[in-house]
């Protein structure tokens, strides 16, 4: 189990310096972090541009920025992803989108794991329970349920929760039920821990609420279709011929080999889930990663773009892992490959 | 969200809870016919393909017969609420949302079929490539799309979008979803090859001299239809999503143009205080996703081989 | 539904001896196409220590047949009549009930080793699960009685074996442990669904002598369920011979093998090649192919096959005649035009059959 669990770690770095080039490299070279600036009223002088340039290492060629991206050896201490910086901002010299993103990254953080775990929950759940009750009128609902949620866009959900948030709020006196903009309060200087907690939760709910349904109709109906062909396989025909009852051949036999092929869909499920993020970050106004890209796309910061391309990355290659691990937790096969 | 429903498994022939392996002879009938006839048989699929070819027909011939276009014109009121004459209402600025929503779902269509057609083609034919070689071309091209599909793809659209903003049309958006949406579909085309290569009509053909490209072409691709043709449905559905999330982020179709994400956009906070803004494009987009992903999932039905007879 | 006679090899009364009794047994399945009959009308019985061999072609019912008896097919399937092991009735029976004489009384052995097992646990624990799910033992217990068993099935170092993964070990070995599973708890039938199909012919011979010592170490009667005659021989007492959903010949294994009554019996051993006969011998293709179970056609399922069919052939489908020999029975109208010399080549023209063969192969470019 070690070994195969150190096998997938070396497999995994590779693939990570592999997504830092083609990360680098789509992220260079489509956008010009100066247009801005060229284009300024009233026009700004060609030292200041060549100075800016110098400034965010855009008078170097292509291999040497990507070299300083990743390794920082010849640069000014401020780009190096290996040394944890993340590079020069447009916005600003003293701009630091290392300290922007790690105090960014937890909020997001929060908002994908809660949406993740109600997901895969729920999803494992109903996909089971659809698949036992094959053809039946719960299994019908469900599988309905699942395409509509699966047609949804999500930022049209949040936008509708949010707004019904705000509205049931305004039908009431007193406090507030929903919190519908930003990921806490405002002022939390004088939080007790528990109230840092429930404040962050309250906060979390009406965008999970929305982020969660999309990953968890597919892993239904993923874990529906797996379960179905698990329940209908010779091993599970030979359970019940050797006398153990239905309920008994579910859980030792069907359930366990039914979440081996669900592992395999991690990697979308989490890449999905960071997608939608921005987009219910964007509906709620969280100070999170997701507005954090958008904003810089908008003023053309590549060094932060990519650094967000790669957080992304490298959560989805760590997702990964932990989905590799448990597949050869659930699967002996895997383990002595 | 964007991808993780393209990628929704072939449901498994156990599915259709067959008795036994053992086959049970039935009359026979052409492969095509099968197909059209279950097909036809699946009611969900033949209402969702009704619905969506009115869709269609709304979208492209609509704008032909409908007085108003989605530009600001003079003659429309501000914000009024839906009237025979505007059917949902105005925007503020003096938009018929009706025509809005027209030009939105056409513009949507667009884009949503033009990376069908991008995405399949170079998903069907890298993997296909990389199943009939295998070992090294297969590890090389696989580890490629691994790497891509490591970025989330909306987030990596987005990037990419956002820095090529200015001359931002549908086609270009098109283009961009494209050229990086075809992975998923890449990955279900080489297992497919996979399998198929080992069997006796490609050494049949591979006997008589056919070269790789005409293998791959003449004999492995169009054994693959059934699956791209699901997959390249199913990507439809994808896009639609992943269209609407861009521009409703302002990376995608810009105004004056717009796309029902631009419109759900514009309309975020209306829900309540003016609905019909907020949902007729929301309804569209809906629609769309879900008649398409029905009409995929009978097409599966109708072509899975394995899929033989007992269903209730 | 066509009647079967009442002399179909059933005793007036209940005979103690008899350990599974199959009675009318009917399956059909709903389809995209319309009901399929996969099993007609279906009666035998098994006596203590028996070995009834059924052979057919794929698609002929003989493992629907069984699995009707075991109750374990898809929810789907409408079964009627009755199947009673041991005199306990199994059509029909809620889960608890069923579970109590699945594994206990009656166990089955299915085709495809290599997917009869549940990947993810040990041997030991599949063995030791099915004596646990009948006998109130300790795990070490159960264990102790698996590699026991494992030895009597014949896998080498059976120890070390039962802690084994599945995946672990050949199809064959996989097979024996599928063998050893069904002997837990020394039922009074076994059935075993085609268990050397899926093997190759030198693991045949083990599997098939596991599953004799299987049945020496319990003396449980047994159902072989084959489409390979060369199995049948050398293991049964009786073959039942199924077609179309129809058992159409039932007898000791000498009289349908040396002496059958029904054509398409004659048919199957004259498609079989031998290898006592002379150098000339050629072999008999039964030409056509077995008909649709939707609409079945009135009249004898064989007729548009056999070289005998008259008239009447299609007009009324001939019930389970007693032929020569003790408790011997065929579905044949013409049984009686059957003699002990008849010969496959008689009735089934060789040439005919080739020529019709080349003809097809001539029409395709």
């Amino acid at each position: 189990m070690l070994v195969y669990i150190v096998r997938r770690i070396l497999i995994a770095i590779p693939v990570l310096f592999a997504a830092s080039l083609f990360v680098f490299l789509m992220a260079d070279t489509t956008g010009d972090p100066l247009l801005e600036l060229q284009l300024a009223q009233p026009p700004v002088s060609e030292e200041v541009i060549a100075a800016e340039a110098e400034r965010l290492y855009l008078d170097r060629s292509v291999p040497e920025r990507y070299w300083l991206w990743v390794t920082g050896i010849g640069g000014n201490g401020d780009i190096g992803l290996l040394q944890g910086e993340w590079g020069p901002s447009v916005r600003s010299a003293s701009y630091d989108i290392g300290a922007e993103i790690g105090s960014r990254l937890w909020v997001t953080l929060r908002l994908v794991t809660a949406s993740l775990f109600l997901s895969i929950g729920f999803g494992i759940l109903t996909g089971v329970i659809s698949a036992l009750r094959q053809y039946s009128k719960l299994d019908y609902g469900l599988t309905f349920i699942g395409f509509t949620l699966l047609a949804m866009p999500s930022f049209w959900v949040a936008a509708l929760l949010r707004e019904a948030g705000v509205w049931i709020n305004q039908q009431r006196d007193g406090p507030n039920i929903f919190w519908t903009i930003s990921a806490s309060s405002p002022d939390t200087r004088n939080f007790s821990n528990w109230e840092l907690f429930t404040d962050a939760a309250g906060h979390l709910i009406l965008p999970t609420l929305a982020l969660f349904l999309a990953g968890y109709a597919a892993l239904s109906r993923y874990q529906r279709a797996s379960m179905l062909e698990v329940m209908n396989s010779d091993y599970v025909r030979l359970a019940k011929a050797k006398g153990l009852r239905h309920g008994t051949v579910v859980r030792r036999h069907a359930l366990r080999t039914a979440l081996i092929p669900v592992t395999t869909l991690s990697l979308l499920l989490i890449a999905g889930t960071i997608d939608g993020a921005v987009l219910v970050e964007t509906v709620f106004q969280w100070q999170g990663l997701g507005t954090f890209l958008v904003e810089s796309i908008q003023r053309r910061d590549s060094y932060a773009v990519m650094g967000f391309l790669m957080l992304s990355g490298i959560l989805v290659i760590i997702a990964n892992l932990i989905a590799d691990i448990l597949y050869g937790v659930l699967d002996p096969r895997i383990r002595y490959e | 969200m964007s991808e993780i429903d393209a990628t929704r498994p072939a449901e498994p022939p156990g599915a259709s809870g067959q008795p036994d392996a053992e086959a049970i002879t039935t009359e026979e009938r052409g492969q095509f016919k099968t197909v059209v006839v279950r097909f036809l048989r699946h009611r969900l699929a033949m209402i969702s393909l009704f619905v969506f070819l009115l869709i269609l027909a709304f979208a492209f011939l609509g704008p032909l017969v409908w007085p108003y276009d989605h530009t600001i014109q003079r003659d429309v009121p501000a914000s009024i609420s839906p009237t025979w004459e505007h059917p949902f209402g105005t925007t503020s600025a003096g938009n018929d949302v009706f025509a809005q929503v027209m030009r939105g779902t056409q513009q949507s269509l667009k884009v949503a079929f033009t990376v069908a057609a991008i995405a399949t083609t170079i998903g069907a034919i890298y993997g296909a490539v990389a199943g009939y070689f295998g070992g090294r071309v297969d590890d090389i091209l696989m580890r490629i799309v691994d790497v891509i599909l490591v970025i989330p793809l909306l987030v990596l659209v987005a990037a990419i979008a956002g820095a090529t903003r200015g001359g931002t049309s549908w086609y270009t958006i098109a283009l961009i979803i494209g050229f990086f949406g075809w992975t998923s579909l890449s990955r279900l085309v080489r297992s497919v090859v996979l399998s198929l290569r080992e069997q006796e009509f490609v050494e049949a053909a591979r006997a008589m001299g056919a070269s790789d490209i005409r293998i791959i072409f003449a004999h492995l691709l169009p054994n693959t239809a059934g699956v791209i043709i699901v997959a390249a449905t199913l990507l439809i559905a994808t896009t639609i999503l992943a269209e609407a999330g861009l521009s409703f982020l302002g990376l995608g179709i810009q105004a004056p143009d717009t796309s029902l994400g631009l419109l759900i956009e514009n309309a975020r906070s209306a829900p309540f205080t003016r609905p019909w803004l907020f949902y007729p494009p929301g309804f569209f987009i809906i629609a769309i996703a879900l008649t398409v992903n029905f009409i995929g999932d009978g097409l599966r039905d109708a072509l899975d081989p394995r899929q033989t007879l007992v269903r209730r | 539904m066509s009647s079967v006679p009442p002399d179909a090899g059933r005793p007036p009364q209940r005979d103690p001896d008899v350990v599974l009794e199959v009675d009318e047994l009917s399956v059909a399945f709903p389809t995209e196409d319309g009901l399929v009959h996969a099993v007609r009308g279906v009666s035998y019985q098994l006596r203590r220590g028996e070995v009834l061999g059924i052979v057919g072609e794929s698609g002929s019912g003989k493992s629907v047949t069984s699995l009707a008896v075991m109750g374990l097919l898809p929810s789907s399937a409408r079964v009627t009549g009755s199947a009673r092991i041991v005199g306990e009735e199994m059509v029909g029976l809620k889960d608890v009930a069923i579970s109590r004489i699945r594994g206990e009384r009656v166990a089955m052995i299915f085709q495809d080793p290599l997917t009869s097992l549940t990947p993810v646990h040990t041997i030991g624990r599949q063995i030791g699960e099915a004596i646990r799910a009948h006998r109130k033992v300790s795990k070490s217990v159960a264990r102790d009685r698996s590699i026991e068993l494992l030895e009597t099935v014949g896998i080498p170092n059976p120890q070390q074996r039962v802690d084994n993964y599945p995946h672990e070990l050949s199809g064959g070995m996989r097979q024996r442990v599928v063998v050893a599973i069904a002997m837990a708890n020394e039922p009074d039938v076994i059935i075993a669904d085609e268990p050397t199909t899926a093997l190759d012919v030198t693991v045949q011979a083990q599997v098939l002598d596991a599953l004799r010592s299987a049945r020496e170490a319990t003396g449980a009667a047994m159902i072989l369920i084959t489409h390979d005659l060369g199995v049948v021989a050398g293991q049964v007492d009786r073959v039942g011979v199924m077609y179309a959903g129809r058992l159409v010949e039932l007898g000791a294994v000498d009289d349908v093998f040396y002496r059958p009554r029904m054509p398409y019996t004659l048919g199957l051993l004259g498609s079989l090649p031998r290898v006592d006969e002379d150098r000339g011998h050629r072999l008999t293709p039964i030409v056509g192919t077995p008909p649709s179970m939707v609409n079945l056609p009135t009249g004898c399922p064989f007729a548009p096959r056999c070289p005998m069919m008259e008239s009447r052939c299609l007009e009324e489908e001939p019930a389970l005649f007693a032929a020569s020999g003790i408790e011997h029975h065929a579905a044949c109208h013409f049984h009686d035009r059957l003699t002990d010399d008849t010969a496959p080549t008689d009735l089934f023209d060789t040439a005919a059959a080739d020529s019709e063969l080349t003809g097809e192969y001539e029409e395709q470019p």
